[in-house]
């Protein structure tokens, strides 16, 4: 399994110019913005790609609008983790000699709608036993493992309200991020919030509050992988791909096996560590997808940075700085720092935001996030679902 | 009922056994003679990957089980729209299988403030409620016992 280890690197990311609300680009223009991005990034021509992966689009629909001929595609689309699949896929395919230059990219426009056609068969299994009980899409269904890990555990919304105060710190430090300080509005409200805050924010769908819950919002990003032996000529410094994983359990949250444990989390995990010859004592960062502030408490449970159950206390323990500061566990100058771009929660949510952890995980091993960087850090972990606890993706970045 | 709001289910030729015994107030699943076994939602073999038989009978099964887990939500989704808070639930029958639903109760909270309620409703015993929300189609609910 090691034979993927330090064989492909990642030289290009970046998002679109603007996240949030942006009424006047589609859902292809958004796939488009981010790939002209992320190639700036790289220094590579959209002519140079040979290779394309795309979620929330298919392959077809994505050449065709770029106007390029792939000779190598893949159109995984299994939610929010497609983006850590595509790295494993693209590190394969370019390993292979299935293609040099793999071109990953995403764009929703989740918020204002423009070109996000939904809909399905009434038939299908999660229309037959699903919607009808009133279920309104994530706040409703990634919510329904929540209160069986409360009743076996003892978590409770006070440590979850934790995570979402952590998160928002980071956001307080990327210029990018909707929620954060530096795009504060008096319309959005942003800027630092504490554990308090988030329990009487307005009930969305118990047990999640409103800031328990991801922001809407449009934007895309793109991913440029090439072999470690041309990325070397690169300007920017390279980020290879130690190890990755992958999985599905299940498609409907209520027929999860096991509502306290992501078995997708665990099998992807183990096949990532595997890869890398790596173990969670090795990773100095993490990006754990957080559609909500429970999503990232599995996910350091179930790869295996904190005995199962013990998420909980795990993130509402806190310190105090220097001046007289709250600092949380997974906050800035915190013990685990965890979704420095802001997350889901406070810096963008596209519907699949799998995208922004990686590139952020990216960004940090370049050493390109200013105030918000980890300073030192030479291995980064990007995870995350797709569907609720449904499919997973796991990517051990490194920069040595 | 004419007039029902929410998300109607349409059967394939699979799963109608089950919506037809919804609609007769009898909760009919798959059962699995070999392994003993009831299995949900319908398929027409068992879904247990080293069993895989498709001779599968259909069978009543009593209707009771408890909450596995649930939320409460405060959106207005129909048919809800006007009723909500409303507990949306997981149940574990007695036979095993677990599906969504609603568990109907007059207070999703009890009477409990966010910080108290925790997980209250967890492993709570429950019985099947027939619900019929059109002409057609009658829904699995739930009760507290």
């Amino acid at each position: 399994m090691d034979q993927i280890r330090h064989k492909v690197a990642i030289v290009g990311a970046a998002e679109t110019d603007d996240l949030g609300n942006l009424p006047g680009m589609s859902r292809l223009a958004l796939h488009a913005q981010s790939a002209r991005n992320a190639l700036d990034d790289a220094g590579l021509k959209l002519s140079d790609v040979d290779g394309l992966l795309c979620a929330g689009a298919i392959p077809n629909e994505v050449a065709e609008y770029l106007g390029i001929q792939p000779r190598y595609i893949d159109g995984t689309s299994v939610g929010g983790c497609s983006f850590m699949i595509h790295v494993r896929h693209a590190v394969a395919a370019i390993m292979a000699g299935y293609c040099d230059v793999a071109l990953i990219t995403h764009g929703e426009s989740g918020r204002s709608g423009v070109d996000m056609g939904r809909g399905g068969s009434r038939q299908s299994p999660g229309a037959q036993y699903e919607a009808p009980f009133a279920i309104g899409g994530a706040p409703t269904t990634f919510s329904i493992p929540v209160l069986r890990h409360f009743h076996q555990y003892g978590t409770t919304k006070e440590h979850l309200a934790h995570i979402a105060a952590a998160t928002r710190a980071w956001a307080n430090l990327n210029p990018m991020a909707m929620m954060g300080s530096h795009r504060r509005s008096p319309d959005r409200g942003g800027g630092p919030i504490t554990p308090e805050d988030v329990l009487n924010s307005r009930m969305i769908c118990y047990p999640f509050n409103l800031l328990d819950c991801c922001v809407v919002a449009d934007g895309g990003g793109a991913l440029v992988l090439v072999s470690e032996e041309r990325a070397r000529d690169f300007a920017k410094p390279p980020v290879y791909v130690l190890g990755a994983g992958e999985a599905n359990a299940h498609w409907m949250v209520s027929q999860m096996r096991d509502h306290t444990t992501a078995d997708a989390y665990r099998i992807s995990g183990e096949a990532a560590y595997k890869s890398a010859g790596l173990g969670p004592q090795d990773i100095e960062h993490c990006m754990f997808y957080d559609a909500f502030t429970f999503t990232p408490l599995m996910a350091a449970e179930d790869l295996g940075f904190v005995p199962k159950g013990e998420g909980g206390p795990f993130f509402a323990e806190t310190t105090t700085g220097p001046d007289g500061e709250t600092i949380y566990k997974s906050g800035p100058g915190g013990a685990f720092p965890m979704n420095t771009n802001g997350g889901g929660l406070s810096y963008c949510h596209t519907g699949m935001y799998g995208m922004f952890a990686i590139i952020e995980s990216v960004r940090q091993l370049r050493g390109e996030c200013g105030e918000r960087q980890v300073e030192g850090i030479s291995t980064s972990m990007a995870h995350g679902p797709g569907g609720m606890f449904a499919s997973a993706g796991t990517l051990i970045l490194g920069n040595e | 009922m004419a007039d029902y709001t929410g998300a109607l289910p349409q059967p394939t030729p699979e799963s109608q056994p089950y919506w037809d015994g919804l609609k007769e107030h009898k909760l009919v699943l798959p059962y699995c003679p070999p392994c003993s076994a009831f299995h949900f939602y319908p398929r027409p073999f068992c879904p247990k990957p080293d069993c895989f038989n498709w001779e599968i009978e259909w069978r009543e099964t009593s209707g009771k089980g408890k909450v596995h887990t649930y939320v409460i939500s405060h959106l207005p989704i129909p048919p809800m729209q006007d009723a909500a808070p409303y507990v949306i639930a997981v149940v574990e029958l007695d036979e095993g299988p677990r599906l969504m639903s609603n568990l109907i109760v007059d207070d999703p909270y009890d009477g409990k403030d966010l910080r108290e309620h925790g997980s209250h409703w967890v492993d709570a015993p429950v019985e099947i409620v027939f619900d019929d929300v059109t002409d057609e189609v009658t829904l699995p609910k739930f009760r507290l016992v």
